[in-house]
């Protein structure tokens, strides 16, 4: 089975974020970058299936050079192949115009499979996946826990609301978006690490991808969230500030 | 927003066997209720609600389109959005009307920025709101005509075969009966530090639940997840310990009634939903608070 997986490289979750002087977006000078969670786990179930079905496993990228480290990543652990984007700003790209990237370089590489998570941490809108597979005309599955093959074609378990699953068949081609924790995640060995320098990065320029590709949606006036609740902090050292929320748990909120 | 825009709102039900829905929808101030029902609509599939709601979209021409952001919306509506060349804003969290137009307020970052999002492209607009947005109690009561929208769907355009949904474990565990809880987030770095956690829980008399991520380590089993994947819970008191408060998580528990966080980090969107906030070091802070409420019974 030849899979490819997409994965976005994001700020790490722990960042201390500022808003850029334009406001659509944040200044990403001295931040730690990382593959995006859910796409590790993406990346970890395409590593699976190869295991068990054989074939191959294609990286497939979109952003800045910073990018080249989740790709470096991704090959350590153990995919055959990656293909780059080089795109200066995703920032300035919706959905449809980044889908629309990834539809192209997806099509020239046929897949049976498409993976990638179902949500990124930074922007969250958890819509690429379904989008590609619209571009592609390929049928999807959302938010997967569990991926089997079935005949030709594939048994997956999805997640609902509130605990419930729910299986679904669908045909090949198809595109899926892994949810988190669809198996624990492995490390690169070191072997994986020292292999992975001699694995081909195809470079493909976003320019001639998809020339003037014009954004519909775009964001403006990033900012810190205002506060909905007016919440207490309690400070000093850890004891002081313990004691003081006791104090209040018991007379103020009447909890305890 | 409809009333905000000064422009006439439709519902559109989709299903099969929708007469009660279609009549609870009739009674509110709407221009019309639009019943579509097939047979292939009976069990949700994407292609079906897709195809379904691009004729519905294409006959009644609309300027905006509004979904509930729920899991079946994440997994049909951004096919639709595409084929209108569009982008479904998701997961609004407010609308404001600057000028004459709508912006929407959505969450990056895991809650942590804010952002406006301005669609620049021409009608249909999609959003799709987070639960809680806008409160459903101001709805205006009305009375709107029901009109069934005749579709032609084909069974073999519907490419995914779904199954019955099912549970995992059978209501082992029922955190919302629960009078407090302490919730673990990722903020605890080992799997034996939730012997703490369970300790505090002891002296609050409260159930031990979870974030996501502490579930998926498989240190505590998912069905003592709390958020939008997990149980909704609304307890007398809430503890989240090392929770950051991604909106996910917040979606299940911010209607409990009393809120504590204690986080190393004092900007996590947990404190904005929170009651009593210690931005401090768990390891610090669940002994110390553990020996307090000790002293406190004692």
């Amino acid at each position: 089975m030849k899979i490819v997986v997409a994965l976005k490289q994001v700020a790490g979750r722990d960042s201390a974020f500022e808003v850029r002087p334009d406001g659509i977006w944040i200044d990403e000078d001295d931040l730690e970058f990382e593959v995006n969670e859910p796409d590790a786990y993406a990346l970890e179930a395409a590593l699976k299936l190869k295991e068990s079905e054989g074939g191959e496993v294609v990286v497939l990228c979109a952003g800045p050079d910073r990018t080249s480290k989740a790709i470096k990543e991704a090959l350590a652990k153990g995919a055959d192949r990656a293909v780059h984007i080089e795109l200066e700003d995703p920032e300035r790209l919706d959905t449809l115009a980044l889908a629309g990237l990834l539809a192209k370089v997806v099509e020239t590489e046929a897949p049976d499979l498409v993976l990638t998570g179902l949500q990124s941490d930074d922007l969250g809108s958890g819509q690429t996946g379904v989008v590609l597979a619209e571009l592609l005309g390929a049928p999807h599955a959302s938010i997967i826990m569990e991926i089997e093959k079935s005949g030709s074609g594939l048994r997956v378990r999805r997640e609902l609301e509130g605990g419930w699953f729910q299986h679904v068949e669908l045909p090949l081609p198809a595109v899926l978006t892994i949810q988190s924790g669809i198996s624990k995640l492995r490390y690169a060995t070191l072997m994986g690490i020292k292999k992975a320098r001699s694995k081909q990065v195809r470079h493909v320029s976003a320019e001639e991808l998809a020339a003037g590709v014009a954004p519909v949606i775009r964001l403006d006036r990033l900012r810190l969230p205002e506060k909905t609740k007016e919440t207490q902090m309690l400070d000093g050292p850890p004891a002081e500030a313990a004691a003081k929320l006791v104090e209040k748990l018991k007379f103020e909120a009447r909890t305890l | 927003m409809a009333r905000d825009l000064a422009k006439p709102a439709a519902a559109v039900l989709m299903g099969n066997g929708l007469a009660d829905l279609a009549a609870g929808a009739a009674a509110k101030k709407l221009d019309r209720v639009h019943v579509v029902e097939h047979e292939l609509l009976e069990n949700y599939t994407a292609d079906g609600y897709a195809a379904a709601l691009q004729a519905v979209i294409e006959k009644l021409r609309p300027e905006i389109v509004v979904f509930p952001h729920t899991y079946q919306v994440r997994d049909y509506a951004p096919r639709v959005a595409t084929r209108f060349r569009q982008v479904l804003v998701s997961d609004v969290v407010r609308c404001r009307i600057d000028g004459e137009s709508p912006v929407f307020v959505r969450q990056l970052f895991q809650g942590k920025l804010l952002a406006d999002v301005r669609v620049e492209g021409p009608a249909p607009w999609f959003v799709s709101l987070q639960a809680g947005a806008f409160r459903s109690g101001d709805v205006e009561a009305g009375q709107a005509a029901v009109e069934p929208f005749a579709i032609d769907l084909d069974a073999s355009a519907i490419r995914a075969k779904p199954s019955a949904a099912f549970r995992e474990s059978e209501g082992a565990v029922d955190l919302t009966a629960a009078g407090s809880i302490v919730a673990v987030g990722r903020g605890v770095a080992d799997e034996s530090d939730l012997e703490m956690l369970r300790e505090l829980a002891g002296e609050l008399g409260a159930e031990i639940a979870a974030s996501r991520p502490v579930c998926d380590n498989g240190w505590l089993p998912m069905e003592r997840q709390v958020g939008s994947s997990g149980q909704t819970v609304a307890p007398k008191l809430y503890v989240a310990i090392g929770v950051s408060g991604a909106i996910q998580h917040l979606v299940g528990m911010k209607g409990s009634k009393t809120i504590v966080a204690v986080n190393k980090d004092p900007e996590a969107p947990i404190f904005e939903v929170a009651d009593y906030g210690i931005a401090g070091d768990l390891y610090e802070v669940v002994p110390a608070l553990i020996e307090e409420l000790k002293k406190a019974k004692s």
